[in-house]
Order: C-alpha cells, then structure tokens, then sequence
C-alpha cells in the first residue's frame, strides 16, 4: 500500500500547507507498512525539493514544466492521477486549489475520497480510518473508503510537521497532459503584499461591531503587527464595508483554524463561530459578559476595546522585549 | 443560456448536534433542514442573474428523499424554472455526482454552479466531481463571474489573494462570498413555485465509495479563564506559559 503526495508549490517554493499534506502521507505511510513519494508539477529548484526528504518522503516525482507554473484542475488532475497509478493512498492539501483538484483526481482514479483530513488516520486490522471534522468542527467522524484506492485531502493548520532528517531522489516526470488540457488561462493574480494570509496564519486578530467604526482598527492593526499576526473581521463588519471581504472569518466567509484566535468586540454568533471553532485557543474581549463568544473562548476579558487592546500591546511588547 | 445549480439540504446553523446509535448516525429529532447557505444565496441567485441577463434557463437539481421538497420548492421560489429531484438517500459523494453528472450530460446545460462546501460535512466534493465525469473546466471559490459569448471570466481565491482566470464553457464553477446578492422569496415567487415542474428522477445505484464509521462529539465545552482588564499581563502570561501558543 504505497502512498503518493501532492506537493503544491508557488513560485518555486514548497507552500506551507504542502508540508503538512507530506508529513501527512509519510505518517500515512509509516503506519501502513510502507513509503510515501511525492509528485511535484511546475518549475522548482532540486534545494527547494530536497526539504522533502526531511518530512519523510522517499522519492519526488517532479515535472519540471512551466505550463504547471498556474493552476488549472484538469490537467493537474490529469498528470497526478497518472502518477497515482501505482499508488493506493493519495494525499493532497485542502487548500483553495485541492479543494477542486482532489475530487478530481478521486473520480479519475475511482477511488473513494475523503475531505478535509483534520488529524493523522487511524489504521486497525487493515482498516485505514481517516478523522474529519464535520458540523462546522462541532464533531469528528471517522471515514471509511471501500475502495482499495483512497484519495485524502489535509486540512490545513491542522498538523504541524515534526522535521526530521532524509534524503529524496528526485526524478523526471513527463505527464502525458496535452496543452489543450489546459482549460483555464490565468489573467491576473491579485496578492495583498504585506498581508499574513489569513487562512495560513497561526495568530490572528479580529474584531467586529464593538469597535464602532472603521477608523478604529489602527488598534487591530498594531497589535497584529507586533504578534505577527494575520487580521479578520465579523460577517457584519465587512457587509458595511469597514474592512474588505478578505478578512470575512465565519461560516459563509473563511474557515480559519490559527493557533491563537483573539476575537475583540465580536459578539460570537453561532455564524461567526463556525468559521473559528476549530482555532486551538481562543481569546474573547467584549463588553457584554453575556457575549455568546465566552461560551467558545479559552481566556476572555471583560472590558472595552478602547482600554485592552493598547494594554495588550504594550503587555505584548514588554514579553517580547524580555523574550530576546 | 442554460444553468444546472445543484442544491443540497443541511441542517439550520443553529441545530443542535448529537448523534444516536453508538454515535453511529446524526441524529435528526427536533433539527430543522434548509438549503445550504451558499448554493441558494450565492450559487442560485448568480445563474438567476446570468438569465436575467442574457436570457436561458435555471434548474435545479438535488439529491434526496421525499422530504427535500421544501428545500426545492423554495429555490422554486426565489426563481429557479424547474427542478429535478434524484430519489436517493444522500450519503456519498461519488454517488450524488455521477447522478448529477448523468442529467447534466444529455441535458444541453452551458454552467453548472454550486456552492462552496455544505455546512454539515463541510466536505466540498460535488463541483469537482462533477467537473472530471463531464471532463469540463472547473474553477472553485469564485466570488466574481463574467460571461461574454461563450467566454468566461472568473475571479477565485487563492492563498492570500485573489486570480482571475478566463476559460470556454461549458463549466462548472463553485461559488463564494460576493458572486451574487442574496435574495428572499416574495409572495409571487412562492405562489408560482407550487405548479413549477418539480420532476423525480430514479437513481442509477452509483457505487457508494465511503462510509462514515462513527461519529464523536468533545468530551465537554470549554470553560472560560476570565482575566481582570487591570490585569492584561496575566493573559499575557497564560498564553505563553499555559498555552504555549505565543
């Protein structure tokens, strides 16, 4: 039961997410009885590859063609399905891309497919489980796939990688993908520079109606800065445009998962909630000590916006100073 | 133009959660169902808006039992010409999308536009499957679409930003935020979505290719650490030192 990842790359360089869906299938491997190769599409340097070879993966299977440089589902679907011939686990992130990629490459390999994988599979008496989380990270349910083929997708911020030491051999890999596989032409790319991504980030700060107004979010902003953290906003916030739609963290905008959620002036409808829930720890500051978001929070604060959060940029900084 | 939006039906937000023998099945008592949020309030009001535009035709389709029909008769309502419900019990994917792909192949459609994942298994499956048994263009998480003969622009999210990408239909797109304004059935959209043609059709018994083995809930709801506001240090503190997130 040979195991094959799908490494995403951008620019170049190993995507974050990435990391994790081949720590994930080297895990896979290991409690399967055997190994775990990588497939990499696109133009990347051998360094940038070999790091691989650090979270347990075997052998990359990289086609070095920059028509692979801009994503586009079919041929992508195309050239790692036929990779995944040999292969009976296949793993992929559950990223913006492998969102419509592995569901993909599941039907062109027939083979049973699970979501969204949100912690390492379990595997007793030959049965492979793989854990999810389903209802908005309310429970987990263990999948079974029938067929002897399983297509996985890692959710990212799920699992942090542990690096170890290892080589990869790299090999060519020429996929028999025509150009007119290649259905989607990329116009342009709008990146907000400067910007933790939201849904990669491990800290985020977020703030919602309690701060009155748009001019307020100096605040948010600074203290982000100092932790290093992405920023999000409420559903009601962004609906009356004080801050973009990118930052929209709840269940019909982005599902984020950091280690540290600090959510300030946010009320925490169950809307909101389903898009943080699955954070590791979460940190609410609000006035109203009825606030639903104490129910989910970890640590919370009582109190006004105005008056925490520069105490907690200056108790921040003060941490910071004496942690170097 | 010719719009296939398939719906699905979830349980509201606000149900609560549990799971009955040996945590074996979702447990339905007491829960009420609706579409999922973002096939009807972005995917449906988006092809809705391409009709409106540039003339055609919206069906919907969805994969359920009996009991679906208010979840359908309601995307009657907000405008959907007509709807075709596949008798099947919901619970695989693959199944759902070779059925959904089967109607869409001999039903002359140029779009199909879903949601983006459903708010029970959160799974994000049925666009992209659908996509590869029709072997057409796919592109997920777009919150903008523009359609000019036969071309289509799409803006989707990526890592941090955003791409607009252009591609021929036929296609399949599954939409997000901002692809469309939502909108509320009003009394003649109700009226009208009783004698629209709501067709069943039986399912050809597709694999099922998974299976949910059992379920767990957390062991109990977090307790909340308050902090004094004259004491910010002290969170400070605790995140580093208890929870070592910092």
């Amino acid at each position: 039961m040979s195991v094959l990842v799908f490494v995403e790359i951008a620019d170049g360089k190993i995507k974050k997410a990435a990391y994790e869906a081949a720590y994930y299938a080297a895990k896979t491997a290991e409690l399967t009885g055997t190994t775990a190769e990588a497939v990499v599409l696109g133009t990347a340097g051998a360094d940038e590859l070999a790091n691989l070879g650090n979270f347990g993966i075997a052998k990359i299977h990289h086609a070095n063609d920059a028509r692979f440089n801009t994503f586009d589902s079919k041929a992508f679907a195309k050239a790692i399905a036929e990779k995944a011939a040999g292969a009976d686990i296949v793993v992929l992130s559950f990223g913006p891309n492998g969102k419509l990629l592995a569901p993909r490459v599941a039907v062109r390999l027939k083979a049973g497919y699970v979501p969204g994988a949100a912690e390492l599979p379990t595997f007793e008496g030959g049965t492979l489980k793989v854990v999810k989380n389903v209802f908005s990270g309310k429970a987990k349910a263990f999948y079974q796939v029938a067929t002897t083929k399983k297509v996985v997708a890692v959710s990212p911020n799920s699992l942090s990688p542990v690096k170890g030491s290892g080589t990869a051999a790299v090999e060519a890999f020429a996929p028999a993908v025509s150009d007119a596989d290649f259905g989607t032409v990329v116009k342009s790319v709008d990146k907000l520079t400067g910007h933790i991504p939201l849904t990669e980030a491990d800290l985020v700060v977020s703030a919602g109606r309690g701060l009155k107004g748009p001019e307020n979010w100096g605040m948010i902003e600074e203290l982000a800065n100092e932790m290093g953290a992405a920023t999000a906003c409420s559903r009601a916030v962004a609906d009356v445009d004080w801050r973009p739609h990118h930052e929209h963290v709840g269940q019909t905008g982005f599902m984020v998962k950091p280690n540290l959620y600090i959510a300030v002036g946010i009320s925490g409808a169950i809307q909101h909630l389903a898009g943080v829930n699955q954070s590791k720890v979460i940190v609410v500051v609000n006035t109203d000590p009825e606030a639903p978001f104490f129910k989910a929070a970890d640590y919370g604060i009582v109190g006004d916006a105005f008056v925490v959060v520069p105490k907690l940029i200056e108790e921040y900084k003060k941490f910071k100073a004496a942690a170097h | 133009m010719k719009i296939l939006v398939p719906i699905s039906k979830v349980p509201d937000t606000t149900s609560k959660i549990a799971f009955v023998d040996n945590n074996t099945k979702f447990s339905t008592d007491n829960v009420q169902f609706i579409m999922n949020p973002t096939d009807e309030w972005y995917a449906l009001t988006k092809a809705l808006e391409l009709k409106e535009a540039q003339g055609g035709e919206v069906v919907v389709i969805h994969a359920g039992l009996a009991d679906s029909e208010q979840v359908i008769r309601k995307a009657l309502a907000i405008g959907a010409d007509s709807a075709f419900r596949i008798d099947m019990d919901p619970t695989d994917a693959y199944a759902i999308s070779v059925e959904i792909a089967n109607h869409a192949k001999t039903g002359g459609y140029d779009l199909v536009i879903t949601g983006k994942e459903t708010i029970d298994y959160n799974s994000f499956e049925v666009g992209g499957m659908v996509a590869e048994l029709l072997d057409w263009n796919a592109v997920a998480l777009v919150s903008k679409l523009d359609i000019a003969g036969g071309k289509a622009t799409a803006t989707r999210d990526i890592e941090g930003g955003t791409e607009t990408v252009e591609f021929s239909l036929p296609a399949v797109i599954c939409a997000t935020k901002d692809l469309a304004a939502a909108r509320i059935p009003n009394m003649k959209g109700i009226m009208a979505s009783r004698t629209k043609p709501l067709t069943v059709l039986a399912a050809t018994g597709a694999d099922k290719l998974t299976s949910i083995a059992s379920y767990q809930t957390p062991e109990k709801a977090k307790e909340c650490k308050y902090v004094s506001v004259d004491n910010v240090a002290e969170l400070v503190r605790l995140l580093h030192e208890e929870a070592k997130v910092i």
